[in-house]
């Protein structure tokens, strides 16, 4: 029989504050434990909360950017149930006034464009980090109290890519907005599934289970995986699903029971009277709505408008919010030096080299960025911020090769050593006298030499094996050590192969 | 000896002035009395006497400078449920034996940027949940009247020690009467502010929603005089309120004239203790005398008060008490298996009896499936009662009532019947779910020489209307003046020479 699966999240996420949620202590990540308390996040008795502005003003940024309709009148309320890492065994949510109702995430799975709603998005606060160490436990309250948006969406996902293309797709809006650093390893992003299946086409869904608290994007897909097929494999053999909470065990690869509905909190939840209802006016919604920044698909957009990139280009480059970025920042420089440059502008040939990075200009930064940048900063395994070559340089670099002051191999390689080690491009060159030869007694001379050493090859080329060509223009290349103009040497080589031959 | 200790604050501050005692005095006077007085009395869970001293000579040393601020150099007791940093803050509960507090409420801060010396922690209820003060963990205070009787409660430690000038003055806290009620019993007076006109910042949390701290003292412009320094906006409490405070000292005047005071016939009904009424009456009596014009109002919710004011209550107790489970201070039983054995057995131990209850009922009225039933409805009926008292603000200024239906009782004569002390705050909740304020004056003696207390109502953040119509009436009579009898024969100040005061 053939199933389908039903799958919701909530997606837990941190707010990049600089401060906690009801308290001035700082945010920071990796401080040493319990550096980062006071008397209100510790739940000591007679501290009180206080709301923290711009967390509301993120949250109310996250729904206007995913389309959801700001609440005017919102509130907070406690969730109470008993656990360590609960300084007031309460957490201060909002339970049926959350600051956003609604909304949207467009994403794109198995090459199937969707758009998955949203329930809700609401506020409250994180709780501690419980540490087990052999038979004892300890608690660090540093993040205790940390601002955390709650995104759920409606159970409308109907796959594990699905699922992971929803995160993808929120994080990008979420770094896009600068809503969280959406750091994973940081435990920025968390999230719960709700999971169920049904045999294809019956109605009414399944009994769901859930996957609390994974936090990584693989995690979810592969928790979900497994999930599904557990679930059709219970149904399979007759039997029934248990409503439940489900823990993902990474090391194994399985979800394991954690507790049943039976068990399930009843967490009394009532309107905090520690705290005011948050009113926002329409005249300050629309006051953040015009600092609204720009989302990944509109950026696309226009960077296909501006700059004349192929839509291929403009997707891959505003999928990730630096790259855009970074791929603005050098068509900006880019185009500041024109005017410079243009002095020594040879007319571009796209005969020789890489193809893809003789282009110019916006494209060819672009190029780059999509090939050598991307490649470059998988292998090292860091962000796009992180490397050394600013867009400055590449935009230099681009100058460089469209001048054929380097060739285009020779191109690669001060990318790959700016990459690593940063600075100016035309000094490197340079300092490492790789500046392209062009002079042509110069290249003659190499070309005839080449021909002297290598007469097979000249008598291959004139019996009509044009590949010999090759052999002899990379002959010159080698002898010039790379620095040679590629399409003059063969150009050269063309000539003086058949003006002797006649 | 001087006896010091009877003065006021306002009293105080005159004679430090002028040089006639010092803090060191007026303080070690304090401590004296209280090693005399407190075996038979109870009034206090610690008294910091090292600390305190201190302080008293710093605020004289300072005062030698020249320096001067309201409160310098003047001992004000605070109820055991304020933060004062550095001292303890038990709450009169077994699971905050030990604890001391990393911090100062914002009220403690206030009173000390003026100057003030924090002498001691009184006694109270548990977690201030009770009247009578009998729910202490530690101890019981006895009635400076009459030591076989309650002095009320919460705040009955604070009461009996300013009756019995054990204190110069001293912070109490109401929820649903728990300044009013020892005020009355003891024959002090008390002052619940407004809902949001002092910072509950350091106030451990009973119901938040009711929750004030209040000055409870000898006579009324010591009333004004602390409530003045504890008032206005705190940016860490969110529910206090950005009016401004007015100069509450300017509102005490000697007459009534064109001040409409109201009488709410629900609270003159079959119940209240005659001698009670009586007090009450001939004090409106003088009211009419000093130029009042009395007018009868209604309250038809009254009824309902107490029924919604302990759901509310409790139900916010059931959460804010749910902090203290051993693992960051205060008691953890020792060899818990897991989390839950540590919580449970915790507080099995830490809790008392009334507190167990209250958290029990609260945790009841905000379960699913019985929420909308009680908690929802008693959030209603809290409305009804607010519009009831607006309304009868609409036709007069102020109200006058009892405090309670009777004068203080016998010690263990309600403790084993909740609901019927539950039922003595009737006339005192429906301030609290109002958000109104409410000053308790003493107004006459029962014939068993118990002190009564008449209450003043007023609107929300209308406190100089109570502080008129209270001192007007304090300063026409000689009730606040009166001293408690068991005081006398304890006292054996024969050991110096002068009585000036």
């Amino acid at each position: 029989m053939n199933y389908s699966a039903t799958i919701g999240l909530e997606v837990h996420v941190q707010l990049a504050t600089r401060t906690k949620m009801f308290c001035a202590c700082n945010t920071d990540f990796g401080s040493p434990p319990n550096t980062h308390v006071c008397p209100v996040c510790l739940g000591y008795p007679g501290a009180l909360p206080v709301i923290n502005e711009e967390a509301v003003r993120l949250t109310v940024m996250t729904g206007l950017m995913l389309g959801s309709e700001i609440n005017p009148f919102s509130k907070f309320d406690r969730k109470n149930y008993f656990y360590p890492d609960m300084p007031k065994n309460y957490q201060i949510s909002q339970y049926d006034r959350p600051l956003c109702i609604g909304g949207a995430v467009a994403i794109e799975a198995n090459g199937v464009a969707k758009t998955i709603p949203l329930t809700r998005i609401h506020l409250e606060e994180d709780v501690a980090k419980n540490m087990h160490v052999r038979n004892a436990s300890s608690i660090d309250f540093n993040r205790a109290g940390h601002p955390l948006m709650e995104v759920v969406t409606e159970p409308e996902l109907d796959s594990s890519e699905e699922a992971f293309a929803f995160l993808q797709a929120l994080k990008q809006i979420l770094l896009y907005g600068g809503i969280s650093p959406c750091n994973l390893e940081e435990g920025n992003l968390r999230c719960d599934v709700n999971c169920s299946v049904r045999p294809a086409g019956q109605p009414a869904l399944g009994v769901k289970t859930e996957i609390k608290n994974l936090n990584t994007f693989k995690g979810v897909f592969q928790s979900l995986q497994y999930e599904i097929k557990r679930q059709i494999a219970v149904l399979e053999s007759g039997g029934t699903i248990v409503q439940e909470t489900r823990r993902w065990e990474t090391e194994t690869g399985i979800t394991e029971s954690m507790r049943s509905k039976e068990a399930a909190h009843d967490y009394r939840y009532f309107p905090d009277p520690d705290l005011m209802p948050v009113v926002l006016s329409s005249e300050q919604i629309e006051c953040w709505k015009a600092l609204l920044p720009e989302l990944p698909r509109q950026r696309c957009d226009r960077l296909v408008r501006q700059y004349s990139i192929p839509p291929y280009d403009a997707r891959v480059l505003s999928a990730d919010k630096a790259m855009a970025d970074y791929f603005e920042e050098a068509c900006r420089y880019y185009a500041s030096s024109q005017a410079t440059r243009s002095a020594h502008a040879v007319a571009p040939s796209a005969a020789a080299g890489d193809e893809k990075l003789a282009k110019t200009g916006p494209k060819a930064i672009s190029n780059w960025l999509m090939t050598e940048m991307l490649r470059l900063l998988s292998e090292k395994g860091i962000d796009i911020d992180q490397a050394a070559i600013r867009p400055k340089a590449l935009a230099e670099l681009v100058r460089l090769a469209e001048a054929q002051v380097v060739n285009s191999n020779t191109a690669k390689d001060v990318f790959a050593a700016l990459f690593e080690q940063g600075g100016d491009p035309e000094l490197w060159v340079k300092q490492k006298g790789l500046v392209q030869v062009s002079d042509a007694g110069a290249i003659e001379a190499m070309v005839e030499k080449a021909m002297a050493d290598h007469p097979g090859s000249v008598a291959d080329f004139r019996a009509g094996k044009s590949a010999a060509l090759q052999f002899l223009v990379g002959q010159v290349m080698r002898a010039s050590k790379g620095k040679a103009h590629p399409q003059r040497v063969q150009e050269l080589l063309k000539k003086k192969l058949t003006t002797t031959a006649n | 000896m001087s006896e010091w200790n009877q003065l006021t604050v306002h009293q105080c501050r005159e004679l430090l002035e002028r040089g006639t005692c010092s803090s060191r005095q007026l303080v070690e006077n304090l401590i004296e009395v209280i090693h005399a007085l407190e075996p038979n009395l109870g009034a206090y869970l610690s008294v910091d006497e090292e600390q305190a001293l201190r302080q008293a000579d710093a605020a004289d040393a300072l005062r030698r400078q020249g320096k001067t601020a309201r409160l310098l150099g003047i001992p004000i007791a605070v109820k055991d449920v304020i933060n004062v940093a550095g001292q303890p803050c038990t709450c009169a509960s077994r699971i905050l034996e030990g604890y001391r507090s990393p911090y100062d409420a914002t009220a403690i801060a206030r009173l000390r940027a003026e100057g003030a010396v924090f002498l001691g922690r009184t006694n109270m209820d548990e977690f201030a949940m009770g009247s009578t003060t009998e729910n202490s963990a530690f101890h019981i205070t006895r009635n400076p009247w009459n030591r076989e009787c309650v002095p009320g409660g919460s705040s009955g430690g604070s009461g009996a020690a300013v009756a019995a000038d054990e204190a110069i003055a001293a912070l109490g806290t109401d929820t649903g009467g728990s300044v009013r009620l020892p005020a009355s019993f003891c024959g002090c007076v008390g002052l619940k502010p407004s809902y949001g006109r002092v910072s509950r910042y350091g106030l451990t949390a009973f119901a938040s929603s009711l929750d004030q701290i209040g000055p409870m003292t000898k006579d009324v412009r010591d009333a004004a005089i602390l409530l003045g320094i504890m008032a206005g906006h705190d940016s860490r409490d969110s529910t206090s309120v950005a009016a401004p405070v007015p100069d509450y000292q300017a509102a005490l005047q000697r007459d009534l004239s064109g001040m409409k005071l109201g009488l709410p016939r629900e609270y003159f009904i079959q119940g209240l203790d005659p001698d009670v009424e009586a007090g009450v009456q001939e004090a409106i009596r003088q009211c009419e005398r000093l130029g009042a014009r009395i007018v009868d109002v209604s309250l038809p919710m009254t009824p309902h008060a107490v029924a919604a004011y302990y759901i509310i209550a409790s139900a916010e107790a059931s959460a804010n008490l749910a902090r203290f489970d051993g693992v960051r201070y205060g008691l953890r039983v020792k060899d818990a298996v897991d989390p839950m054995d540590m919580y449970q057995r915790t507080r099995a131990m830490g809790f008392g009896p009334e507190v167990k209850r209250r958290i029990i009922l609260g945790t009841y009225v905000l379960s699913s499936g019985y929420h909308d039933a009680y908690y929802l409805n008693a959030q209603k009926v809290r409305t009804l009662i607010r519009r009831d008292l607006e309304q009868a603000f609409q036709a007069c200024d102020v109200l006058l009532t009892p405090v309670a239906p009777t004068a203080a009782y016998r010690i263990g004569e309600k403790s084993q019947n909740p609901l019927q002390m539950y039922l003595g705050d009737i006339f005192a909740v429906p301030a609290s779910l109002a958000g109104m304020c409410a000053l308790s004056v003493p107004c006459g003696f029962t014939s068993h020489r118990l002190p009564i207390g008449l209450q003043v109502i007023g609107p929300a953040f209308c406190e100089e209307r109570i502080l008129r119509a209270g001192y007007a009436y304090e300063q026409t009579t000689a009730w606040h003046r009166q001293k408690p009898p068991v005081m006398a024969p304890e006292l054996h100040l024969t050991d110096k020479n002068d009585n000036e005061l």
